[in-house]
Protein backbone atom coordinates (compact mmCIF):
# COMPACT_ATOMS: atom_id res chain seq x y z
CA UNK A 1 0.00 0.00 0.00
CA UNK A 2 0.68 3.64 -0.65
CA UNK A 3 0.24 6.20 1.40
CA UNK A 4 -1.21 9.71 1.25
CA UNK A 5 -3.73 8.36 -1.44
CA UNK A 6 -6.28 10.25 0.27
CA UNK A 7 -4.88 13.63 -1.32
CA UNK A 8 -4.59 11.31 -4.50
CA UNK A 9 -7.86 10.90 -4.96
CA UNK A 10 -11.31 13.50 -5.14
CA UNK A 11 -15.05 12.78 -5.95
CA UNK A 12 -16.36 16.07 -5.86
CA UNK A 13 -20.14 18.12 -7.18
CA UNK A 14 -17.59 21.04 -7.18
CA UNK A 15 -15.87 21.86 -10.70
CA UNK A 16 -12.09 21.82 -10.84
CA UNK A 17 -8.99 24.30 -12.21
CA UNK A 18 -6.51 22.71 -14.15
CA UNK A 19 -3.88 25.30 -13.65
CA UNK A 20 -4.38 24.57 -10.19
CA UNK A 21 -3.57 20.85 -10.01
CA UNK A 22 -1.10 20.99 -12.43
CA UNK A 23 0.53 23.66 -10.22
CA UNK A 24 0.04 21.13 -7.31
CA UNK A 25 1.60 18.21 -8.87
CA UNK A 26 4.35 20.56 -9.95
CA UNK A 27 4.85 22.24 -5.89
CA UNK A 28 8.25 21.55 -4.72
CA UNK A 29 8.89 18.48 -7.12
CA UNK A 30 12.04 19.51 -8.95
CA UNK A 31 12.76 15.56 -9.82
CA UNK A 32 9.60 15.24 -12.09
CA UNK A 33 9.98 16.50 -15.37
CA UNK A 34 7.16 15.46 -17.51
CA UNK A 35 3.48 16.40 -16.54
CA UNK A 36 0.83 14.64 -18.12
CA UNK A 37 -2.96 15.74 -17.56
CA UNK A 38 -6.26 14.68 -19.23
CA UNK A 39 -9.26 15.75 -18.70
CA UNK A 40 -12.74 14.67 -19.95
CA UNK A 41 -15.66 17.15 -20.64
CA UNK A 42 -19.33 16.48 -21.55
CA UNK A 43 -20.27 16.22 -24.79
CA UNK A 44 -22.90 18.04 -26.89
CA UNK A 45 -23.44 14.71 -28.32
CA UNK A 46 -23.37 11.27 -28.35
CA UNK A 47 -24.56 8.26 -30.47
CA UNK A 48 -26.65 10.73 -32.54
CA UNK A 49 -28.90 12.07 -30.28
CA UNK A 50 -27.87 15.98 -28.97
CA UNK A 51 -27.04 15.97 -25.46
CA UNK A 52 -28.25 19.06 -22.95
CA UNK A 53 -26.40 17.15 -19.97
CA UNK A 54 -24.79 14.32 -18.08
CA UNK A 55 -25.86 13.15 -14.75
CA UNK A 56 -23.49 11.20 -12.34
CA UNK A 57 -23.67 8.67 -9.80
CA UNK A 58 -21.29 6.97 -8.03
CA UNK A 59 -20.85 4.33 -4.93
CA UNK A 60 -19.32 6.16 -2.30
CA UNK A 61 -16.73 4.24 -0.56
CA UNK A 62 -15.77 1.51 -3.40
CA UNK A 63 -15.19 4.68 -5.53
CA UNK A 64 -12.70 5.73 -3.47
CA UNK A 65 -11.03 2.00 -2.86
CA UNK A 66 -10.94 0.90 -6.87
CA UNK A 67 -9.08 4.07 -7.45
CA UNK A 68 -6.88 3.48 -4.74
CA UNK A 69 -6.22 0.18 -6.41
CA UNK A 70 -5.90 1.18 -9.79
CA UNK A 71 -3.19 3.90 -9.01
CA UNK A 72 -1.01 1.82 -6.51
CA UNK A 73 -0.91 -0.55 -9.92
CA UNK A 74 -0.07 2.23 -12.01
CA UNK A 75 2.60 2.90 -9.41
CA UNK A 76 3.93 -0.81 -9.40
CA UNK A 77 3.83 -0.63 -13.26
CA UNK A 78 5.69 2.47 -14.44
CA UNK A 79 8.39 4.69 -12.32
CA UNK A 80 5.94 7.58 -11.09
CA UNK A 81 5.93 10.36 -9.05
CA UNK A 82 2.65 12.37 -8.07
CA UNK A 83 -0.88 11.11 -9.29
CA UNK A 84 -4.13 13.23 -8.93
CA UNK A 85 -7.69 11.62 -9.95
CA UNK A 86 -10.63 14.13 -9.82
CA UNK A 87 -14.18 13.39 -10.65
CA UNK A 88 -17.36 14.85 -10.66
CA UNK A 89 -20.47 13.96 -9.97
CA UNK A 90 -24.18 15.51 -10.32
CA UNK A 91 -25.65 16.93 -13.01
CA UNK A 92 -22.79 18.73 -15.21
CA UNK A 93 -23.87 20.11 -18.38
CA UNK A 94 -22.15 20.45 -21.66
CA UNK A 95 -18.20 21.46 -21.80
CA UNK A 96 -18.01 21.41 -17.88
CA UNK A 97 -15.38 19.56 -17.13
CA UNK A 98 -15.98 15.67 -15.43
CA UNK A 99 -13.09 13.67 -14.83
CA UNK A 100 -8.96 14.52 -14.28
CA UNK A 101 -6.13 12.60 -14.09
CA UNK A 102 -2.83 13.63 -13.71
CA UNK A 103 0.18 12.10 -13.42
CA UNK A 104 4.23 13.29 -12.77
CA UNK A 105 7.62 11.15 -14.04
CA UNK A 106 11.05 11.80 -14.19
CA UNK A 107 10.97 11.17 -18.10
CA UNK A 108 7.40 11.24 -20.03
CA UNK A 109 6.43 7.69 -21.51
CA UNK A 110 5.89 6.63 -17.42
CA UNK A 111 3.50 9.79 -16.90
CA UNK A 112 1.81 9.19 -20.55
CA UNK A 113 1.62 5.67 -19.94
CA UNK A 114 0.32 5.40 -16.25
CA UNK A 115 -2.06 8.33 -17.24
CA UNK A 116 -3.69 6.40 -19.86
CA UNK A 117 -3.82 3.06 -18.11
CA UNK A 118 -5.45 4.85 -15.14
CA UNK A 119 -7.91 6.65 -17.43
CA UNK A 120 -8.83 3.07 -18.93
CA UNK A 121 -9.18 1.50 -15.74
CA UNK A 122 -11.40 4.13 -14.15
CA UNK A 123 -13.69 3.22 -17.24
CA UNK A 124 -14.06 0.09 -16.14
CA UNK A 125 -13.32 -0.50 -12.84
CA UNK A 126 -14.52 2.67 -10.90
CA UNK A 127 -18.23 2.68 -9.59
CA UNK A 128 -19.83 5.77 -11.57
CA UNK A 129 -22.71 5.59 -14.07
CA UNK A 130 -23.64 8.76 -16.30
CA UNK A 131 -27.70 9.26 -17.09
CA UNK A 132 -27.67 11.21 -20.36
CA UNK A 133 -30.38 14.23 -20.77
CA UNK A 134 -31.29 14.39 -24.51
CA UNK A 135 -34.17 16.42 -26.07
CA UNK A 136 -35.77 12.90 -26.76
CA UNK A 137 -35.83 12.51 -22.87
CA UNK A 138 -33.16 10.46 -20.28
CA UNK A 139 -31.97 7.03 -20.18
CA UNK A 140 -29.00 5.47 -18.33
CA UNK A 141 -25.55 5.08 -20.97
CA UNK A 142 -24.38 1.44 -21.82
CA UNK A 143 -21.01 0.22 -21.40
CA UNK A 144 -19.12 0.14 -24.27
CA UNK A 145 -17.47 -3.03 -25.57
CA UNK A 146 -14.79 -0.32 -26.94
CA UNK A 147 -14.10 0.16 -23.47
CA UNK A 148 -13.49 -2.83 -21.90
CA UNK A 149 -11.05 -3.91 -24.95
CA UNK A 150 -9.23 -0.64 -24.50
CA UNK A 151 -8.47 -1.85 -20.32
CA UNK A 152 -7.80 -5.70 -21.13
CA UNK A 153 -4.51 -4.17 -23.78
CA UNK A 154 -2.93 -3.31 -20.82
CA UNK B 1 -28.08 -9.49 8.42
CA UNK B 2 -26.74 -8.63 5.37
CA UNK B 3 -26.72 -5.11 3.84
CA UNK B 4 -27.65 -4.80 0.23
CA UNK B 5 -27.36 -1.85 -2.06
CA UNK B 6 -28.19 -1.49 -5.64
CA UNK B 7 -27.04 1.74 -7.88
CA UNK B 8 -27.92 3.82 -10.97
CA UNK B 9 -30.64 1.82 -13.64
CA UNK B 10 -30.86 -1.49 -11.21
CA UNK B 11 -31.96 1.11 -8.42
CA UNK B 12 -34.53 2.53 -10.61
CA UNK B 13 -35.53 -0.35 -12.29
CA UNK B 14 -36.09 -2.27 -8.46
CA UNK B 15 -37.51 1.29 -7.11
CA UNK B 16 -34.81 0.33 -3.98
CA UNK B 17 -31.77 1.93 -2.98
CA UNK B 18 -31.14 -0.38 -0.25
CA UNK B 19 -32.43 -3.17 1.70
CA UNK B 20 -31.24 -5.73 4.48
CA UNK B 21 -31.33 -9.59 4.55
CA UNK B 22 -31.32 -11.98 7.08
CA UNK B 23 -27.86 -14.18 6.08
CA UNK B 24 -28.71 -17.56 7.82
CA UNK B 25 -29.79 -19.33 4.43
CA UNK B 26 -26.98 -17.19 2.29
CA UNK B 27 -23.95 -18.30 1.87
CA UNK B 28 -22.53 -17.12 -1.18
CA UNK B 29 -23.43 -14.02 -3.68
CA UNK B 30 -24.99 -16.60 -5.99
CA UNK B 31 -27.69 -17.34 -3.12
CA UNK B 32 -28.32 -13.68 -2.39
CA UNK B 33 -28.92 -13.28 -5.98
CA UNK B 34 -31.50 -15.84 -6.10
CA UNK B 35 -33.03 -14.69 -2.64
CA UNK B 36 -33.98 -11.61 -4.11
CA UNK B 37 -34.60 -12.72 -7.48
CA UNK B 38 -37.67 -14.98 -5.71
CA UNK B 39 -39.25 -11.40 -4.39
CA UNK B 40 -41.49 -11.17 -7.71
CA UNK B 41 -42.17 -10.31 -11.30
CA UNK B 42 -40.11 -7.17 -11.77
CA UNK B 43 -37.13 -8.42 -9.48
CA UNK B 44 -36.88 -11.74 -11.28
CA UNK B 45 -36.55 -10.26 -14.52
CA UNK B 46 -34.24 -7.55 -13.32
CA UNK B 47 -32.24 -10.73 -11.80
CA UNK B 48 -32.30 -12.59 -15.23
CA UNK B 49 -29.82 -9.65 -16.14
CA UNK B 50 -26.31 -11.21 -16.61
CA UNK B 51 -24.26 -8.37 -17.22
CA UNK B 52 -24.99 -7.00 -13.33
CA UNK B 53 -22.00 -6.78 -11.34
CA UNK B 54 -21.32 -7.17 -7.44
CA UNK B 55 -18.99 -6.37 -5.21
CA UNK B 56 -18.57 -7.55 -1.43
CA UNK B 57 -17.46 -5.02 0.91
CA UNK B 58 -16.57 -2.54 -1.80
CA UNK B 59 -14.61 -4.71 -4.01
CA UNK B 60 -15.93 -6.34 -7.11
CA UNK B 61 -16.57 -10.03 -6.95
CA UNK B 62 -18.07 -13.37 -8.91
CA UNK B 63 -21.02 -14.62 -7.70
CA UNK B 64 -19.55 -17.59 -5.90
CA UNK B 65 -18.13 -15.20 -3.65
CA UNK B 66 -18.76 -16.33 0.07
CA UNK B 67 -20.63 -13.88 2.28
CA UNK B 68 -21.49 -13.31 5.73
CA UNK B 69 -23.45 -11.64 8.52
CA UNK B 70 -22.03 -7.84 8.34
CA UNK B 71 -21.44 -7.33 5.09
CA UNK B 72 -22.15 -5.32 2.43
CA UNK B 73 -22.94 -6.66 -0.81
CA UNK B 74 -24.25 -4.23 -3.96
CA UNK B 75 -25.10 -5.04 -7.42
CA UNK B 76 -24.87 -2.50 -10.35
CA UNK B 77 -25.14 -2.40 -14.03
CA UNK B 78 -21.67 -2.26 -16.07
CA UNK B 79 -19.81 1.03 -14.73
CA UNK B 80 -19.94 4.28 -17.19
CA UNK B 81 -17.82 7.00 -15.74
CA UNK B 82 -14.59 8.78 -16.91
Amino acid sequence: MTTNTDAEISIQTADFSLADEVALLEQDNAIDGAVVTFTGRVRNQNEGKEVTSLTLEHYPGMTEKSLTKIINTAKERWRIGRVKVIHRVGELFIGEQIVFVGVTSKHRQDAFAANEFIMDYLKVQAPFWKKESTKQGNHWLDAKTSDENKAAKW
Amino acid sequence: MIKVVFFAALREQLNCSELSLNSDQLTTVADLKTALASKDENWQQVFANNALLSAVNHDMVHSEQAIKSGDEVAFFPPVTGG
